[in-house]
């Protein structure tokens, strides 16, 4: 395992450790999905994890905010550490740290899951007044200033099965800004996508990326992670087998698996 | 001929045939019911006096009908809802009182239940007039089929709903009150629909209870005045024609939910 900091220096953007991941293994039944990954990521980095399907990058994700419960590991984002106890998943105390972690770290999916039954408006306006506990007044404020940031301040009053892919997509990240969340996390957020209007999603992403939004994003987008990502990982049989800078992976991996995966990516 | 005229020509001969159809259809059944009305009304000797004396009583029935399936339907989607809970519950105590709920209110007939209420629990203190009786019975039959429809209908709302209000920190409860639940509802308004209808005409049952509703009177009426082939027929056919008036309402209420999905 390459570790990131001995080999490169850190880019001077980057700020303190805000996600820290420890020793995170991950078991479906027999299937030993995780084998053991640590993370860390910086306030305002931008991370990629490639790899290819099965490798455990979607996984890793979803256990970092605990939409799978890690079987082992422990995850800290932003002061607040919660250890995996798949056993105790049901107490109170453990599932409110859960939930506390889930504010910090909110996650993006491959189909969107938009609120079909409430407008634009009342997607981003939901979780804001019911959870965060801000006036409909302040949260319409903050939803408008996030849906002006993913340019559909338009659509606000739209239901979202009047919405194109790219353009629910852009609605789920103002949702998820609306929480005002440590770090995004993007669950493969243009495979659903027709590849014409993958491209407005990954404006929007590069722009926050570039405002130093702090976000882990599982892609397969290569030209994407080149343009945006402070570090690229590269996961294989549930471990990440080589990091570092996008160019450092893209075009000159180490690894024999990450030569093999750029190869066939490239061929496909 | 024109192009534009062949298509006016071909869209015209639909509509024909489509009037055409829907004209044979209504045939169809006028010809149908009335030789059915000819020959009962030939064969039973029955009393045009008597449909115009006694039909009136028979119809003011209708009204406790509708009353009692509304009441025991809001009753039943009340007990359907927390059954369907409680089946989709971790805990094992209240998966266990709601599964023992539907199992055995499934598995007894509605007559039974009926007369369990009004006439058996009296030996145990337990007296209760007869409407609110009925409506209990009712209310609780239909809530445990009820309870099935509702759980299949929580658990058709996509698994993604659930986990996009997880990610965005609501709790549990919250998540199922404002994500889940609306989307269920939706899912599952037919089928509720369906079991209203099926209601109306199963309420006819709580008529052995002496309730003064359709089946009663029009079995009552019919007996004294020996007309019973008449009063039932006048029972079954407003039966009939609240359960048509009541599909045609849920047939619009589906068509406006269908819009909303856009």
């Amino acid at each position: 395992m390459t570790g990131q900091a001995a080999d490169h220096p850190l880019p001077p953007h980057l700020g303190e450790v805000i996600v820290e991941a420890r020793g995170i293994e991950k078991y479906f039944g027999d299937l030993h999905v995780l084998r053991g990954v640590d993370l860390d990521v910086r306030r305002r980095e931008a991370v990629m994890i490639i790899g290819r399907s099965g490798s455990g990058k979607t996984t890793l994700l979803r256990c970092l905010n605990f939409l799978e419960e890690p079987t082992i590991g422990s995850v800290e984002i932003d002061g607040l550490r919660v250890e995996a106890a798949p056993l105790r998943a049901r107490s109170r105390a453990h599932q409110e740290q859960i939930r506390q972690i889930r504010l910090r770290a909110s996650m993006l999916f491959q189909e969107f899951a938009l609120f079909p039954h409430m407008t634009v408006l009342g997607n981003c306006i939901e979780a804001p007044t019911r959870v965060r506990g801000l006036s409909h007044d302040e949260a319409v404020a903050v939803a408008e200033k996030y849906l002006e940031k993913v340019g559909m301040p338009e659509k606000r009053d739209e239901y979202p099965a009047r919405l194109s892919g790219g353009q629910k997509q852009r609605v789920a990240i103002a949702r998820a800004l609306c929480m005002e969340p440590k770090v995004l996390l993007f669950d493969e957020p243009t495979s659903a996508l027709d590849p014409e209007l993958i491209g407005e999603v990954l404006n929007v992403m590069e722009e926050l990326a570039h405002e130093g939004t702090t976000m882990i994003v599982v892609t397969h987008e290569m030209h994407f992670a080149r343009e945006a990502a402070d570090r690229v990982i590269f996961m294989e049989g549930g471990v990440i087998a080589e990091q570092g800078p996008p160019e450092t992976i893209l075009d000159s991996p180490q690894e024999d698996a990450t030569k093999r995966f750029l190869r066939r990516f490239l061929e496909a | 001929m024109p192009r534009a005229e062949i298509l006016d020509e071909i869209i015209a001969a639909r509509r024909r045939q489509r009037l055409w159809f829907r004209g044979r259809f209504i045939l169809v059944w006028v010809v149908l019911v009335g030789i059915l009305g000819v020959f009962l009304w030939s064969a039973g000797r029955v009393s045009l006096d008597f449909i115009f004396s006694s039909g009136p009583y028979i119809l003011q029935g209708a009204g406790i009908t509708i009353l009692i399936s509304v009441v025991a339907m809001v009753l039943a989607i009340v007990l359907a809802l927390l059954g369907a809970v409680g089946r989709l519950s971790s805990n094992a105590i209240a998966f266990s009182v709601a599964s023992l709920y539907v199992s055995l209110v499934r598995g007894t007939p509605l007559l039974v239940q009926i007369y369990f209420i009004y006439l058996a629990l009296p030996q145990a203190g337990i007296i209760l007039d007869p409407i609110p009786a009925g409506i209990i019975a009712l209310g609780f039959n239909y809530g445990a089929y009820m309870t099935e429809i509702f759980r299949a209908g929580i658990q058709a709302v996509p698994r993604s709903q659930h986990e996009a209000a997880q990610a965005l920190g609501m709790p549990e409860r919250l998540a199922f009150r404002r994500i889940v639940l609306p989307q269920a509802v939706r899912i599952v308004i037919p089928a509720i629909g369906n079991d209203f209808i099926a209601m109306i005409k199963d309420s006819s049952l709580v008529s052995i209870i002496a309730i003064q509703e359709l089946l009663w009177r029009a079995s009552r009426v019919g007996r004294s005045e020996r007309q019973v082939l008449a009063a039932i027929t006048i029972a079954a056919v407003v039966y009939w024609g609240l359960t048509i008036v009541f599909s045609y309402f849920q047939d619009k209420l589906e068509q406006r939910m269908a819009r909303g999905d856009r």
